[in-house]
């Protein structure tokens, strides 16, 4: 199925849930509201003529100052019996930073959910294991969120871990060769 | 008196296996719940290698960020360059010229060689079959030859731009390509299936061993040799062919119990299918230019233009500065075919020269996230089959 007759097919089904419709080189974004996510990828999973039973990628994006609501939850879809693609995204603001999981539908969404939440502080409802995943367990802020700094400028208070690892380079410098 | 079963006290044991363990292939740590030798619960855990790769190329431009693909996989550096040219490619709405995809094709295909040629050895290596390692890597130091011959590095190439490639391909490299593509079959049958495919030793410790049904493998969003092992044809190159791939004849191998020896077959086969696809990429290697006539706006001019010629000077100092100025705003999703799996790169341009956000659909961090699969009702050592099984790179997991 042509990406437009799918956007149109999810339009006609749930046309109170659905923001907007993109089209970019071919390949369509369908912008959706956050609340009813699961029940909406669940019928994109179980539809005879779409079934995704393939999630390619989930991820998250800030639209820092850009857009509102501030982040989108980004979900590639694929079917491997129609061989068609899908992006769905879902709005999700910076005051309620939840969206409900989907790991109930596709497996694999779980450390791409985990890895969202850990760089974006996206909240993940009924995730059977929310933790970071990428970083340190006791790391403060959400690295990619476009108000976290490239640099650190924490000083005193960067992470303990840097802070050790620098100490013990300072002190193993008097192994150097000169 | 001897100790009856009652009398014995047994508790369950939990270890860790890794960050430094040499048969995790990096730095991953997978914590074992033991009873005996049977494991009850295997979580792996990983972030070692994070340095923030997606992170740091929103801060560069798109030309800057293309050695930052290099030290995702390192071991198939070039499959991952090709990925994100093409990603900005169609973000920009500009193509390859003809030779340029069949260079990036035919590089492609040796990394994909060289790829599986450690994925194999490395994993024959901890299961205890040492030879293939010594014998596997004089074919990958011939491959590892030739991209030096062609850009000077070995492993972290960054040798395709966006529009084309770096430099022309020439006769002699070709010729001594050629003649590796003339050898390769013959040793891959004589010496390396000679050691594995009926050793006994290595059956024993391959099959049965990580089932994986093809629903749960698709639900568990695996790719690449992973996937077709359980028997699903999916593959990248074939469902949405890219560069050359629509030109050549391949077949797609795939497995049928799913397990850790249907998976070795399956990476076997596609060696001999991808030094099948550089013989005809050579065969029918067309001439001309390699970079499209649009790549001043994307890519440096040769540095003997920049110091005499007025027009490629300007042309150099705002691609450095600003990166391409004509970026459309829009997104992109572009999966290709690595070694290990499907790579997707997500780009989403806000119309500056650099990219708002840059998403990496990474191959092992999704085979890495399915290991619990694969290690059900598994003993200590099949859990060290089913990390080589899945052919996994840190240095991508973790980004």
């Amino acid at each position: 199925m042509e990406p437009k007759d799918i956007a149109n097919l999810i339009k006609d089904k749930y046309p109170e849930e659905l923001k907007e419709i993109k089209e970019f080189r071919g390949q369509v974004s369908v912008v959706m509201r956050k609340d009813r996510i699961k029940e909406i990828m669940q019928y994109l999973h179980e539809a005879p003529e779409l079934y995704f039973n393939f999630l390619e990628d989930l991820c998250g994006v800030d639209y820092l100052g850009k857009k509102e609501p501030r982040f989108e939850v980004v979900y590639h879809l694929f079917s491997l019996r129609h061989r068609h693609m899908i992006r769905i995204k879902a709005g999700v603001p910076e005051e309620d930073a939840s969206i409900d999981s989907i790991v109930g539908i596709w497996t694999g969404a779980d450390w791409h959910e985990r890895e969202c939440f850990d760089l974006f502080g996206i909240n993940f409802k009924g995730h059977p294991d929310l933790r970071r995943i990428l970083l340190p367990e006791d790391w403060e802020g959400h690295p990619l969120r476009k108000d976290y700094p490239l640099q650190s400028v924490r000083g005193e208070k960067e992470w303990h871990g840097y802070k050790e690892t620098m100490e013990l380079a300072e002190k193993n410098r008097r192994y150097e060769v000169r | 008196m001897p100790a009856t079963e009652k009398d014995i006290q047994t508790k369950d044991l939990t270890i860790s296996l890794g960050p430094q363990h040499p048969a995790t292939h990096g730095v991953l740590r997978v914590v074992l719940d033991l009873d005996g030798e049977r494991v009850l619960k295997c979580t792996p855990y990983v972030g070692y290698l994070h340095r923030g790769v997606e992170k740091l190329a929103e801060n560069m431009t798109y030309l800057s960020a293309l050695p930052l693909t290099d030290r995702l996989d390192y071991v198939s550096s070039m499959s991952n360059n090709v990925g994100y040219c093409l990603a900005i490619e169609r973000l920009f709405g500009i193509e390859a010229p003809e030779r340029a995809k069949y260079i990036r094709t035919m590089m492609c295909e040796m990394t994909r060689i060289s790829s599986h040629i450690i994925g194999i050895s490395t994993h024959a290596l901890d299961i205890g079959a040492m030879t293939l390692f010594l014998y596997s890597f004089r074919e990958r130091e011939t491959l590892m030859d030739l991209f030096e011959m062609i850009c000077g590095a070995r492993l972290t190439v960054s040798y395709p731009r966006i529009g084309g490639v770096r430099n022309d391909v020439t006769q002699e490299f070709l010729d001594r390509l050629y003649a590796f593509t003339e050898e390769f079959p013959k040793t891959i049958e004589q010496e390396y299936e000679t050691l594995l495919n009926e050793n006994r030793i290595w059956k024993q410790r391959t099959q049965g061993i990580g089932v994986i049904s093809a629903e749960e493998a698709i639900s568990w969003g695996l790719t690449g040799p992973t996937l077709r092992g359980s028997g699903v044809p999916y593959d990248v190159r074939r469902f949405a062919p890219y560069d050359a791939y629509d030109k050549v004849e391949f077949n797609v191998p795939v497995g049928k119990k799913g397990d850790v020896y249907d998976r070795y077959l399956c990476r076997m086969e596609e060696m001999k299918q991808s030094n099948s696809i550089i013989r005809q990429c050579i065969e029918q290697l067309p001439k001309g230019p390699i970079i499209t006539p649009d790549a001043p706006k994307f890519t440096l001019p040769a540095k003997d233009r920049v110091l005499t010629d007025m027009e490629s000077l300007i042309h150099q100092f705002v691609l450095i500065t600003k990166g391409p100025i004509s970026a459309p705003e829009g997104e992109i999703y572009v999966a290709t075919e690595v070694p290990k799996g499907e790579l997707g790169y997500y780009i989403i341009s806000d119309g500056s020269g650099r990219p708002y956000r840059m998403r990496l659909r990474a191959p092992s961090f999704v085979h890495i996230s399915a290991l619990p699969v694969f290690c059900r009702e598994a003993l200590v050592a099949d859990v060290i089959a089913n990390i080589g099984t899945i052919d996994i790179v840190l240095g991508e997991c973790d980004r």
